[in-house]
Protein backbone atom coordinates (compact mmCIF):
# COMPACT_ATOMS: atom_id res chain seq x y z
CA UNK A 1 0.00 0.00 0.00
CA UNK A 2 2.89 2.10 0.85
CA UNK A 3 3.99 1.73 -3.14
CA UNK A 4 0.22 3.31 -4.19
CA UNK A 5 0.68 6.46 -1.94
CA UNK A 6 4.20 6.85 -2.81
CA UNK A 7 2.96 6.89 -6.49
CA UNK A 8 -0.10 9.21 -5.84
CA UNK A 9 2.64 11.40 -4.14
CA UNK A 10 5.14 11.42 -7.10
CA UNK A 11 2.44 12.48 -9.72
CA UNK A 12 0.97 15.24 -7.46
CA UNK A 13 5.00 16.29 -7.04
CA UNK A 14 5.77 16.06 -10.13
CA UNK A 15 2.59 18.19 -10.97
CA UNK A 16 3.30 20.95 -8.85
CA UNK A 17 6.63 21.59 -9.95
CA UNK A 18 6.28 21.25 -13.69
CA UNK A 19 5.20 24.15 -14.93
CA UNK A 20 2.21 24.35 -13.03
CA UNK A 21 -0.25 22.76 -15.75
CA UNK A 22 -3.15 22.63 -12.91
CA UNK A 23 -3.19 26.38 -13.12
CA UNK A 24 -2.99 26.25 -17.05
CA UNK A 25 -5.81 23.72 -16.94
CA UNK A 26 -8.19 26.06 -14.75
CA UNK A 27 -7.61 29.11 -16.79
CA UNK A 28 -8.54 27.00 -20.12
CA UNK A 29 -12.15 26.35 -18.07
CA UNK A 30 -13.17 29.43 -17.50
CA UNK A 31 -11.73 30.66 -20.24
CA UNK A 32 -13.72 28.35 -22.97
CA UNK A 33 -16.97 29.38 -19.93
CA UNK A 34 -16.12 33.18 -20.71
CA UNK A 35 -16.20 32.88 -24.05
CA UNK A 36 -19.62 31.59 -24.72
CA UNK A 37 -21.77 34.78 -23.45
CA UNK A 38 -19.96 36.47 -26.74
CA UNK A 39 -21.26 33.69 -28.66
CA UNK A 40 -24.59 33.89 -27.38
CA UNK A 41 -24.94 37.05 -26.23
CA UNK A 42 -24.74 38.20 -22.97
CA UNK A 43 -28.54 37.64 -22.10
CA UNK A 44 -28.91 37.05 -18.33
CA UNK A 45 -31.73 34.65 -18.15
CA UNK A 46 -30.71 32.65 -21.45
CA UNK A 47 -27.22 32.20 -19.84
CA UNK A 48 -28.62 31.27 -16.46
CA UNK A 49 -30.42 28.26 -18.45
CA UNK A 50 -27.56 27.25 -19.98
CA UNK A 51 -25.29 27.68 -17.62
CA UNK A 52 -24.96 23.97 -16.25
CA UNK A 53 -24.43 22.66 -20.15
CA UNK A 54 -21.72 25.22 -20.68
CA UNK A 55 -20.04 24.71 -17.26
CA UNK A 56 -20.10 20.82 -18.09
CA UNK A 57 -18.53 21.14 -21.16
CA UNK A 58 -15.88 23.65 -20.38
CA UNK A 59 -14.68 21.01 -17.23
CA UNK A 60 -14.92 18.26 -20.16
CA UNK A 61 -12.51 20.08 -23.06
CA UNK A 62 -10.82 21.00 -20.27
CA UNK A 63 -10.41 17.48 -19.03
CA UNK A 64 -9.55 16.35 -22.75
CA UNK A 65 -6.49 18.98 -22.97
CA UNK A 66 -5.08 17.18 -20.04
CA UNK A 67 -5.21 13.45 -21.33
CA UNK A 68 -1.99 13.23 -22.83
CA UNK A 69 -0.32 13.92 -19.82
CA UNK A 70 -1.26 10.87 -17.73
CA UNK A 71 0.84 8.39 -19.56
CA UNK A 72 2.71 10.32 -22.29
CA UNK A 73 6.21 11.73 -19.97
CA UNK A 74 6.22 8.18 -18.11
CA UNK A 75 6.16 6.17 -22.00
CA UNK A 76 8.60 8.85 -23.11
CA UNK A 77 11.51 8.49 -20.10
CA UNK A 78 10.90 4.78 -19.68
CA UNK A 79 9.14 5.02 -16.31
CA UNK A 80 6.01 3.08 -18.19
CA UNK A 81 8.45 0.31 -19.16
CA UNK A 82 9.60 -0.35 -15.38
CA UNK A 83 5.99 0.07 -13.99
CA UNK A 84 4.45 -3.19 -16.18
CA UNK A 85 7.39 -4.99 -14.48
CA UNK A 86 6.77 -3.65 -10.76
CA UNK A 87 6.05 -5.90 -7.93
CA UNK A 88 2.91 -3.47 -7.32
CA UNK A 89 0.12 -4.71 -10.36
CA UNK A 90 0.34 -2.71 -12.89
CA UNK A 91 -3.79 -1.94 -12.76
CA UNK A 92 -2.96 -0.69 -8.58
CA UNK A 93 -0.58 1.53 -10.50
CA UNK A 94 -2.84 2.67 -13.01
CA UNK A 95 -5.41 3.25 -10.28
CA UNK A 96 -3.15 5.74 -8.22
CA UNK A 97 -1.86 7.31 -11.46
CA UNK A 98 -5.74 7.99 -12.34
CA UNK A 99 -6.39 9.47 -8.39
CA UNK A 100 -3.70 11.86 -9.07
CA UNK A 101 -4.97 13.08 -12.15
CA UNK A 102 -8.54 13.96 -11.04
CA UNK A 103 -6.71 15.53 -8.07
CA UNK A 104 -4.71 17.24 -10.04
CA UNK A 105 -7.34 18.61 -13.03
CA UNK A 106 -10.86 17.79 -11.53
CA UNK A 107 -10.34 19.52 -7.74
CA UNK A 108 -9.01 22.76 -9.55
CA UNK A 109 -11.39 22.91 -12.10
CA UNK A 110 -13.98 22.21 -9.12
CA UNK A 111 -12.47 25.43 -7.31
CA UNK A 112 -12.51 27.97 -9.91
CA UNK A 113 -16.36 27.23 -10.48
CA UNK A 114 -17.90 29.76 -8.39
CA UNK A 115 -15.68 32.14 -10.69
CA UNK A 116 -17.62 30.74 -14.00
CA UNK A 117 -20.62 30.64 -12.30
CA UNK A 118 -20.24 34.51 -10.88
CA UNK A 119 -19.51 35.24 -15.05
CA UNK A 120 -22.96 33.04 -16.20
CA UNK A 121 -25.09 34.21 -13.23
CA UNK A 122 -25.35 30.74 -12.09
CA UNK A 123 -26.95 31.22 -8.16
CA UNK A 124 -28.18 29.04 -5.53
CA UNK A 125 -29.30 25.52 -5.53
CA UNK A 126 -28.07 25.47 -10.00
CA UNK A 127 -24.79 26.03 -8.99
CA UNK A 128 -24.69 23.77 -5.87
CA UNK A 129 -26.18 20.91 -8.11
CA UNK A 130 -23.73 21.51 -11.35
CA UNK A 131 -20.65 21.23 -8.27
CA UNK A 132 -22.18 18.06 -6.55
CA UNK A 133 -22.65 16.68 -9.91
CA UNK A 134 -18.87 17.54 -11.00
CA UNK A 135 -17.81 16.23 -7.71
CA UNK A 136 -19.72 12.89 -8.48
CA UNK A 137 -18.99 12.67 -12.63
CA UNK A 138 -15.66 14.02 -12.88
CA UNK A 139 -14.61 10.28 -12.04
CA UNK A 140 -16.24 9.12 -14.90
CA UNK A 141 -14.54 11.45 -16.81
CA UNK A 142 -11.04 10.94 -15.82
CA UNK A 143 -11.72 7.01 -15.80
CA UNK A 144 -13.20 7.16 -19.15
CA UNK A 145 -9.84 9.61 -20.43
CA UNK A 146 -7.39 7.01 -18.54
CA UNK A 147 -8.61 4.39 -21.54
CA UNK A 148 -8.48 6.68 -23.96
CA UNK A 149 -5.01 7.69 -22.49
CA UNK A 150 -3.32 4.04 -22.60
CA UNK A 151 -5.05 3.16 -25.93
CA UNK A 152 -2.99 5.81 -27.77
CA UNK A 153 -0.07 5.68 -25.75
CA UNK A 154 2.08 3.92 -28.52
CA UNK A 155 1.00 6.86 -30.90
CA UNK A 156 3.07 9.66 -32.08
CA UNK A 157 0.61 11.38 -33.61
CA UNK A 158 -1.98 9.85 -31.29
CA UNK A 159 -2.68 13.42 -29.57
CA UNK A 160 -6.37 13.86 -31.85
CA UNK A 161 -7.71 10.30 -31.52
CA UNK A 162 -7.99 9.51 -27.61
CA UNK A 163 -10.77 12.95 -27.42
CA UNK A 164 -12.36 11.30 -30.53
CA UNK A 165 -12.58 8.09 -29.05
CA UNK A 166 -13.76 9.26 -25.60
CA UNK A 167 -15.98 11.96 -27.02
CA UNK A 168 -19.32 9.47 -27.72
CA UNK A 169 -18.55 7.15 -24.76
CA UNK A 170 -18.54 10.46 -22.50
CA UNK A 171 -21.92 11.35 -23.59
CA UNK A 172 -24.25 9.30 -20.35
CA UNK A 173 -21.77 11.29 -17.89
CA UNK A 174 -22.80 14.60 -19.92
CA UNK A 175 -26.44 13.59 -19.86
CA UNK A 176 -26.81 13.09 -16.40
CA UNK A 177 -24.36 15.61 -14.95
CA UNK A 178 -26.24 18.15 -16.57
CA UNK A 179 -29.70 16.47 -15.79
CA UNK A 180 -28.84 16.68 -12.08
CA UNK A 181 -29.45 20.96 -12.11
CA UNK A 182 -32.30 20.34 -13.76
CA UNK A 183 -35.59 20.95 -11.43
CA UNK A 184 -37.57 18.83 -13.32
CA UNK A 185 -35.41 15.64 -13.26
CA UNK A 186 -35.92 14.67 -9.55
CA UNK A 187 -33.10 12.49 -7.76
CA UNK A 188 -32.80 9.95 -10.73
CA UNK A 189 -29.56 11.86 -12.56
CA UNK A 190 -27.70 12.19 -9.37
CA UNK A 191 -27.99 8.08 -8.62
CA UNK A 192 -27.65 7.46 -12.96
CA UNK A 193 -24.78 9.41 -12.53
CA UNK A 194 -23.22 7.83 -8.86
CA UNK A 195 -23.45 4.46 -10.10
CA UNK A 196 -21.97 5.23 -13.36
CA UNK A 197 -18.96 6.84 -11.97
CA UNK A 198 -18.59 3.89 -9.35
CA UNK A 199 -18.51 1.22 -12.62
CA UNK A 200 -16.28 3.68 -14.47
CA UNK A 201 -13.99 3.95 -11.70
CA UNK A 202 -13.89 0.34 -10.77
CA UNK A 203 -13.49 -0.94 -14.50
CA UNK A 204 -11.04 1.57 -15.91
CA UNK A 205 -7.71 0.70 -14.27
CA UNK A 206 -7.93 -3.03 -15.51
CA UNK A 207 -9.08 -1.51 -18.86
CA UNK A 208 -6.13 1.22 -19.33
CA UNK A 209 -3.45 -1.31 -17.28
CA UNK A 210 -4.49 -4.29 -20.63
CA UNK A 211 -4.63 -1.52 -22.80
CA UNK A 212 -0.65 -0.30 -21.67
CA UNK A 213 0.17 -4.15 -21.45
CA UNK A 214 -0.72 -4.31 -25.08
CA UNK A 215 0.91 -1.75 -26.13
CA UNK A 216 4.34 -2.39 -24.20
CA UNK A 217 4.51 -5.99 -25.74
CA UNK B 1 2.35 -20.68 -25.52
CA UNK B 2 4.21 -22.82 -28.21
CA UNK B 3 3.61 -26.37 -25.98
CA UNK B 4 0.01 -25.62 -25.76
CA UNK B 5 -0.01 -24.89 -29.68
CA UNK B 6 1.96 -28.21 -30.28
CA UNK B 7 -0.65 -30.84 -29.61
CA UNK B 8 -2.85 -31.31 -32.96
CA UNK B 9 -4.96 -28.07 -33.54
CA UNK B 10 -8.86 -28.64 -33.59
CA UNK B 11 -11.08 -28.31 -36.53
CA UNK B 12 -12.02 -24.57 -35.51
CA UNK B 13 -8.86 -23.18 -35.10
CA UNK B 14 -7.26 -25.05 -38.13
CA UNK B 15 -10.54 -23.22 -40.75
CA UNK B 16 -9.44 -20.19 -39.13
CA UNK B 17 -5.63 -20.21 -39.36
CA UNK B 18 -5.06 -17.24 -42.10
CA UNK B 19 -3.39 -18.97 -44.79
CA UNK B 20 -6.63 -22.33 -44.40
CA UNK B 21 -8.96 -19.31 -44.67
CA UNK B 22 -7.81 -17.67 -47.80
CA UNK B 23 -7.81 -21.42 -49.00
CA UNK B 24 -11.36 -21.85 -48.12
CA UNK B 25 -13.22 -18.83 -48.22
CA UNK B 26 -11.93 -18.45 -51.93
CA UNK B 27 -14.83 -21.08 -52.38
CA UNK B 28 -17.58 -18.54 -50.69
CA UNK B 29 -17.11 -15.90 -52.91
CA UNK B 30 -18.92 -16.41 -55.65
CA UNK B 31 -21.59 -18.81 -53.85
CA UNK B 32 -22.33 -15.68 -51.64
CA UNK B 33 -22.27 -13.22 -54.15
CA UNK B 34 -25.16 -15.34 -56.36
CA UNK B 35 -27.25 -15.16 -53.54
CA UNK B 36 -27.00 -11.79 -52.21
CA UNK B 37 -28.07 -10.83 -56.19
CA UNK B 38 -30.95 -13.04 -55.75
CA UNK B 39 -31.87 -12.33 -52.53
CA UNK B 40 -31.72 -8.84 -53.20
CA UNK B 41 -33.72 -9.50 -56.55
CA UNK B 42 -36.23 -11.23 -55.00
CA UNK B 43 -36.38 -8.60 -51.85
CA UNK B 44 -36.53 -5.74 -54.07
CA UNK B 45 -39.54 -7.14 -56.26
CA UNK B 46 -41.29 -7.44 -53.23
CA UNK B 47 -40.20 -3.77 -52.21
CA UNK B 48 -41.51 -2.44 -55.45
CA UNK B 49 -44.15 -4.39 -56.69
CA UNK B 50 -45.52 -6.49 -54.55
CA UNK B 51 -46.36 -5.07 -51.04
CA UNK B 52 -48.95 -2.62 -50.42
CA UNK B 53 -49.23 0.71 -49.53
CA UNK B 54 -49.15 1.81 -46.12
CA UNK B 55 -52.84 3.07 -45.43
CA UNK B 56 -50.82 6.73 -43.86
CA UNK B 57 -47.67 6.68 -45.78
CA UNK B 58 -48.80 5.69 -48.92
CA UNK B 59 -45.78 4.74 -51.27
CA UNK B 60 -43.36 6.24 -48.06
CA UNK B 61 -43.38 3.08 -46.43
CA UNK B 62 -40.89 1.57 -49.32
CA UNK B 63 -38.10 3.15 -47.51
CA UNK B 64 -38.90 0.71 -44.66
CA UNK B 65 -37.11 -2.00 -47.11
CA UNK B 66 -33.78 -0.26 -46.97
CA UNK B 67 -33.87 1.44 -43.85
CA UNK B 68 -34.84 -1.28 -41.44
CA UNK B 69 -31.85 -3.66 -42.92
CA UNK B 70 -29.21 -0.65 -42.55
CA UNK B 71 -30.49 0.10 -39.00
CA UNK B 72 -30.42 -3.74 -38.08
CA UNK B 73 -26.91 -4.02 -40.06
CA UNK B 74 -25.55 -1.05 -37.61
CA UNK B 75 -26.09 -3.20 -34.39
CA UNK B 76 -25.64 -6.57 -35.68
CA UNK B 77 -21.91 -5.42 -37.03
CA UNK B 78 -21.07 -4.21 -33.60
CA UNK B 79 -21.67 -7.37 -32.48
CA UNK B 80 -19.37 -9.39 -35.08
CA UNK B 81 -16.82 -6.69 -33.96
CA UNK B 82 -17.17 -6.83 -30.40
CA UNK B 83 -17.39 -10.63 -30.78
CA UNK B 84 -13.85 -10.38 -32.67
CA UNK B 85 -12.44 -8.21 -30.25
CA UNK B 86 -13.36 -11.30 -27.52
CA UNK B 87 -11.78 -13.12 -29.67
CA UNK B 88 -8.61 -11.14 -29.83
CA UNK B 89 -8.11 -10.85 -26.33
CA UNK B 90 -9.31 -14.26 -24.94
CA UNK B 91 -7.37 -16.17 -27.70
CA UNK B 92 -5.35 -13.82 -29.58
CA UNK B 93 -6.19 -15.21 -33.18
CA UNK B 94 -5.50 -13.60 -35.79
CA UNK B 95 -7.94 -13.68 -37.99
CA UNK B 96 -10.26 -11.96 -35.40
CA UNK B 97 -7.97 -8.80 -35.61
CA UNK B 98 -8.61 -8.84 -39.36
CA UNK B 99 -12.62 -9.30 -38.82
CA UNK B 100 -12.60 -6.29 -36.71
CA UNK B 101 -10.71 -4.40 -38.89
CA UNK B 102 -12.52 -5.57 -42.01
CA UNK B 103 -16.14 -5.19 -40.25
CA UNK B 104 -15.31 -1.40 -38.99
CA UNK B 105 -16.02 0.69 -42.06
CA UNK B 106 -18.47 -1.87 -43.51
CA UNK B 107 -20.19 -0.92 -39.84
CA UNK B 108 -19.88 2.78 -40.18
CA UNK B 109 -21.52 2.70 -43.71
CA UNK B 110 -24.23 1.07 -43.10
CA UNK B 111 -24.78 3.14 -39.81
CA UNK B 112 -24.57 6.24 -41.87
CA UNK B 113 -26.81 4.32 -44.45
CA UNK B 114 -29.45 3.70 -41.61
CA UNK B 115 -29.51 7.83 -40.88
CA UNK B 116 -29.36 9.48 -43.98
CA UNK B 117 -32.21 6.70 -45.34
CA UNK B 118 -34.59 7.17 -41.95
CA UNK B 119 -34.05 11.20 -42.49
CA UNK B 120 -34.95 10.91 -46.14
CA UNK B 121 -38.08 8.71 -44.35
CA UNK B 122 -38.73 11.42 -41.93
CA UNK B 123 -38.88 14.49 -43.95
CA UNK B 124 -42.35 13.36 -45.55
CA UNK B 125 -43.45 11.42 -42.62
CA UNK B 126 -42.32 13.36 -39.64
CA UNK B 127 -42.05 16.74 -41.35
CA UNK B 128 -38.25 17.00 -40.22
CA UNK B 129 -34.88 15.31 -41.25
CA UNK B 130 -33.62 15.27 -37.93
CA UNK B 131 -35.13 15.23 -34.56
CA UNK B 132 -33.15 14.31 -31.29
CA UNK B 133 -35.46 11.33 -30.80
CA UNK B 134 -33.67 8.41 -28.41
CA UNK B 135 -33.09 5.90 -31.01
CA UNK B 136 -31.65 8.66 -33.75
CA UNK B 137 -29.49 9.58 -31.20
CA UNK B 138 -27.90 6.50 -30.14
CA UNK B 139 -27.69 5.47 -33.96
CA UNK B 140 -25.53 8.59 -34.40
CA UNK B 141 -23.57 7.96 -31.54
CA UNK B 142 -23.05 4.65 -32.64
CA UNK B 143 -21.76 5.96 -35.86
CA UNK B 144 -19.30 8.26 -34.27
CA UNK B 145 -17.92 4.86 -31.80
CA UNK B 146 -17.16 3.59 -35.15
CA UNK B 147 -15.52 6.06 -36.63
CA UNK B 148 -12.97 6.58 -33.65
CA UNK B 149 -12.26 3.03 -34.06
CA UNK B 150 -11.91 3.32 -37.74
CA UNK B 151 -9.71 6.57 -36.64
CA UNK B 152 -7.66 4.57 -34.18
CA UNK B 153 -7.74 1.99 -36.53
CA UNK B 154 -5.80 4.00 -38.81
CA UNK B 155 -3.30 6.14 -36.47
CA UNK B 156 -1.49 2.62 -35.77
CA UNK B 157 1.26 1.05 -38.10
CA UNK B 158 1.76 -2.11 -36.13
CA UNK B 159 -1.06 -3.68 -37.07
CA UNK B 160 -0.47 -6.57 -34.44
CA UNK B 161 -0.75 -4.10 -31.68
CA UNK B 162 -3.36 -2.47 -32.78
CA UNK B 163 -5.41 -5.12 -32.71
CA UNK B 164 -4.92 -6.05 -29.05
CA UNK B 165 -5.40 -2.43 -28.19
CA UNK B 166 -8.32 -1.73 -30.56
CA UNK B 167 -10.51 -4.96 -29.48
CA UNK B 168 -10.16 -3.26 -25.85
CA UNK B 169 -11.93 -0.50 -27.42
CA UNK B 170 -14.52 -2.43 -28.96
CA UNK B 171 -15.26 -4.03 -25.65
CA UNK B 172 -15.69 -0.88 -23.54
CA UNK B 173 -17.81 0.46 -26.17
CA UNK B 174 -20.03 -2.67 -26.66
CA UNK B 175 -20.21 -2.00 -22.29
CA UNK B 176 -20.87 1.31 -23.12
CA UNK B 177 -23.87 1.53 -25.68
CA UNK B 178 -26.81 -0.31 -23.47
CA UNK B 179 -25.46 2.63 -21.28
CA UNK B 180 -25.81 5.63 -24.06
CA UNK B 181 -28.97 3.89 -25.15
CA UNK B 182 -30.16 4.43 -21.98
CA UNK B 183 -29.17 7.83 -21.06
CA UNK B 184 -30.11 8.84 -23.95
CA UNK B 185 -34.09 7.87 -23.46
CA UNK B 186 -33.80 9.50 -20.07
CA UNK B 187 -32.68 12.38 -21.83
CA UNK B 188 -35.17 12.90 -24.61
CA UNK B 189 -38.24 12.11 -22.18
CA UNK B 190 -37.25 14.75 -19.73
CA UNK B 191 -36.46 17.44 -22.58
CA UNK B 192 -39.65 16.42 -24.89
CA UNK B 193 -42.42 14.21 -23.97
CA UNK B 194 -42.24 11.86 -27.22
CA UNK B 195 -45.49 12.76 -29.40
CA UNK B 196 -44.84 11.48 -32.72
CA UNK B 197 -43.55 8.21 -32.08
CA UNK B 198 -45.28 6.99 -29.80
CA UNK B 199 -47.11 5.41 -32.23
CA UNK B 200 -46.08 2.08 -31.37
CA UNK B 201 -46.30 0.18 -34.62
CA UNK B 202 -49.28 -2.53 -34.43
CA UNK B 203 -48.36 -5.66 -35.17
CA UNK B 204 -46.79 -5.62 -38.93
CA UNK B 205 -49.03 -7.46 -41.36
CA UNK B 206 -47.33 -10.05 -43.36
CA UNK B 207 -47.58 -8.69 -46.49
CA UNK B 208 -45.35 -6.16 -45.37
CA UNK B 209 -43.13 -8.49 -43.70
CA UNK B 210 -42.08 -10.80 -45.45
CA UNK B 211 -40.16 -8.13 -48.09
CA UNK B 212 -38.62 -6.55 -44.96
CA UNK B 213 -37.25 -9.71 -44.16
CA UNK B 214 -36.43 -10.90 -47.82
CA UNK B 215 -34.56 -7.34 -47.64
CA UNK B 216 -32.91 -7.82 -44.16
CA UNK B 217 -31.44 -11.47 -45.56
CA UNK B 218 -30.73 -9.74 -48.45
CA UNK B 219 -28.53 -6.99 -46.83
CA UNK B 220 -26.93 -9.25 -44.05
CA UNK B 221 -25.75 -11.28 -47.39
CA UNK B 222 -24.21 -8.21 -48.84
CA UNK B 223 -22.15 -7.71 -45.40
CA UNK B 224 -20.95 -11.56 -45.34
CA UNK B 225 -19.73 -11.47 -48.99
CA UNK B 226 -18.05 -7.68 -48.32
CA UNK B 227 -16.77 -8.96 -44.72
CA UNK B 228 -15.04 -11.84 -46.46
CA UNK B 229 -13.96 -9.93 -49.37
CA UNK B 230 -12.12 -7.62 -47.14
CA UNK B 231 -10.85 -10.35 -44.74
CA UNK B 232 -8.89 -11.61 -47.59
CA UNK B 233 -7.96 -8.57 -48.67
CA UNK B 234 -6.37 -7.33 -45.46
CA UNK B 235 -4.79 -11.16 -44.94
CA UNK B 236 -3.07 -10.27 -48.47
CA UNK B 237 -2.35 -6.97 -48.00
CA UNK B 238 -0.26 -7.72 -44.57
CA UNK B 239 1.41 -10.83 -46.34
CA UNK B 240 2.74 -8.42 -49.74
CA UNK B 241 3.79 -6.16 -46.73
CA UNK B 242 5.84 -8.77 -44.72
CA UNK B 243 6.92 -10.27 -47.99
CA UNK B 244 8.70 -6.59 -48.47
CA UNK B 245 9.75 -6.27 -45.11
CA UNK B 246 11.76 -9.56 -46.01
CA UNK B 247 12.71 -8.31 -49.30
CA UNK B 248 14.21 -5.04 -47.95
CA UNK B 249 15.79 -6.82 -45.33
CA UNK B 250 17.60 -9.22 -47.65
CA UNK B 251 18.70 -6.43 -49.83
CA UNK B 252 20.53 -4.76 -46.88
CA UNK B 253 22.11 -7.89 -45.93
CA UNK B 254 23.38 -8.40 -49.65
Amino acid sequence: MTAFWTLIARELRLAFRAGGEALVLVLFFIMVGAIVPFAIGPDRPQLMRLAPGIVWIAAFLAMLLGLDRMFRADEDDGALMLMRHAVLPLEAIVAAKLIAHWLVTAVPVLLALPILALLLSMEGPQLAMTALGMLVGTPALVGLGGIGAAVTVGLRRGGLVAPILILPLAIPVIIFGVGMADPMSGRGATLFLIALSLVVAVLSPFAAALALRASGE
Amino acid sequence: MTTVSAKKPNWFSSLAHPGNFLAWSRYLVWPLALLTVAAFAVGLWFAFWNSPDDYQMGDMVRVMYVHVPNAWLSQFVYAVMALSAFGTLVWRHPLADVANKAAAPLGATFTALALFTGSLWGRPTWGTYWEWDGRMTSTLVLLLIYLGIIALWRAFDDQLRAGRIIAIVTLVGALNIPVIKFSVDWWNTLHQPASVFTANGPRMPLPLLIPLLTMMLAFTLLFSLLQVLRMRTEILRRRADSLSRQAALQGVAS
